[in-house]
């Protein structure tokens, strides 16, 4: 029992951050119908950055912002100098672009701080809370995981849904000709998109970073599991990618605990596969046709 | 005569090798309604798109109040005061009546038409504020892409096809506010139609198009009047 209890929580926290992996890929996906596979290049580029400010002496803190503020820049950067020439064109195009910007990343990071993983500090214990003398696999650590990425969430979609800016950047994503002729600078709200989504991946390499390790190739089963999160919300849903985060996180939890660690990326993918066999619209997207 | 707030001058647009707006001359004065005719295909959509900047014309201008809007961006000309109520699929079905409407007057900021006054002339709408606009009939989806459009104040109203798919009587209504506007607010509407006849009763002036080309222009009274004319491009 306790060992169900503990795989529950573990499953929660990794899960968290699997949400928000997933949200980074959903805003990009809803408002530029590209899938973000750069994404995981992105966040380990600005992990290393906290990671070089750490080593030379900063605060944990200062690290963490700077890395969320690079991100957002970084987002913007892609959009305006790379993606923009490949939206509007077949899909293949922008799958391609962002693969190879993966690899280039990738490269560039191991140029740069070589290819050996380094730790990373958490933001605060990993020791376990002890209930009634057992340790549990639930950390202060966990706890700040956990609400951190809820919270952004939460932010968002209030950002979305409250804001006139929200609103600007909804009606660029669902119907970008009618937006400009509404006066909406629909390409400075698609460059937000990617800024925005880049801070929440950014936001999950930090959080990742201690049980990962920072290397260039360390985030690669961060964004397979993002996706699959993201592809199980519905891919076109915030809501969804939080909750397929979670559920992701629960059950790759449960396969690593009960049949041992080796299995866990081959479950997500069966996930991934089922998912898309069985209901490829997602878990939880309300299937919405656009009407003329 | 008033002052002319719209002007095109040797328009052409071309997709590929074909011509789709071929020489169009046309101005458009406050308070005035231009009706622009003619059947499927004679670049009716295509000379509103090129106004508005949808389209980049291979040559001529477009002026408002004497001012060349060439090479500008849509959103540049929306804001210099051109509204374009696209055809058909004008509102954004995925949110509410209501945020399509706060869409249309954002860049106005506090120089916006109240959303209240749109519900005043649509009062359909009203009911429907919370609902996704994906939920609206064809009449009301209408009323919500032109009562967005008036909210930004616009100087000069592109109408594509507003009565295109309505009920007759729901037609009648929307063309009479169209004239309504145009008089209240100085507004210059240019207003695209296949349905010759409800579009001439409520405009000053008439242009018809065809193959791109102005065949006939003339007060909205001699156009209906002349018979030859209504037999070889308008249909009725």
């Amino acid at each position: 029992m306790t060992r169900f209890v503990d795989l529950t929580l573990n499953g929660i926290s990794t899960g968290a951050i699997y949400a928000a992996v997933a949200l980074a890929l959903v805003i990009i996906w809803r408002s530029t119908r590209i899938v973000n596979f750069a994404q995981g290049g992105m966040l380990m580029i600005t992990t290393f950055i906290a990671s070089a400010l750490i080593s030379s002496g900063a605060s944990y803190w200062l690290a963490f912002v700077v890395a969320l503020l690079s991100g957002f820049v970084l987002g913007g950067l892609v959009e305006r100098l790379l993606m923009r020439r490949v939206e509007g064109k077949p899909p293949l195009n922008a799958v391609i672009v962002t693969f190879g910007l993966l690899i280039l990343l990738e490269a560039v990071a191991g140029m740069i701080w070589g290819n050996t993983p380094r730790s990373f500090p958490p933001a605060f214990s990993i020791r376990g809370y002890s209930v009634g003398g057992t340790r549990l696999l639930f950390a202060p650590n966990d706890t700040f995981i956990v609400l951190v990425v809820l919270g952004s969430a939460a932010l968002l979609a209030l950002l979305f849904r409250r804001t006139t800016l929200g609103l600007r950047m909804r009606a660029s994503a669902f119907a970008p000709e009618v937006a400009r002729l509404l006066g909406v600078r629909v390409g400075g709200m698609l460059t937000l998109g990617w800024a925005l989504a880049s801070l929440m991946g950014s936001l999950a390499g930090v959080l990742v970073a201690p049980s990962v390790f920072v290397g260039p190739n360390q985030f690669d089963p961060i964004l397979v599991f993002g996706f699959t999160a993201a592809v199980m919300g519905g891919l076109d849903s915030p809501a969804g990618a939080v909750v397929g985060g979670l559920l992701l996180g629960l059950a790759l939890s449960y396969v690593g605990g009960y049949e041992g660690s080796a299995l866990v990326t081959l479950a997500a993918l069966v996930i991934l596969l089922l998912v898309l066999m069985v209901r490829p619209q997602g878990l939880f997207s309300t299937p919405r046709e656009r009407r003329v | 005569m008033s002052a002319t707030l719209l002007q095109v001058e040797g328009l052409v647009t071309e997709y590929g090798p074909v011509r789709a707006v071929d020489g169009v001359d046309l101005s458009v004065s406050e308070g005035a309604v231009t009706a622009v005719l003619g059947a499927n295909g004679a670049g009716k959509t295509t000379l509103l798109r090129t106004i508005s900047g949808l389209v980049r014309p291979r040559s001529g201008t477009v002026e408002l109040e004497g001012r060349s809007l060439k090479g500008l961006a849509v959103e540049r000309i929306v804001r210099l005061g051109v509204a374009h109520v696209p055809e058909g699929r004008g509102v954004i079905t995925e949110l509410t009546t209501e945020e399509n409407l706060a869409l249309g007057g954002l860049w106005r900021g506090r120089g916006a038409m109240p959303v209240e006054e749109v519900y005043e002339l649509f009062p359909p709408l009203r009911e429907r504020r919370r609902q996704p606009a994906g939920s609206l009939s064809g009449g009301e989806r209408q009323m919500l892409s032109i009562g967005r459009a008036l909210v930004a104040r616009p100087r000069v109203l592109l109408l594509d096809e507003p009565s295109l798919g309505l009920a007759p009587l729901v037609s009648r209504e929307i063309m009479e506010l169209v004239r309504r506007m145009a008089a209240e607010r100085s507004v210059a509407v240019l207003l695209v139609e296949q349905n010759a006849r409800s579009a001439l009763a409520v405009a000053d002036r008439g242009v018809v198009l065809n193959l791109g080309r102005i065949v006939a222009e003339g007060d909205a009274s001699d156009l209906i009047a002349d018979e030859d004319l209504r037999r070889a491009y308008l249909g009725f």
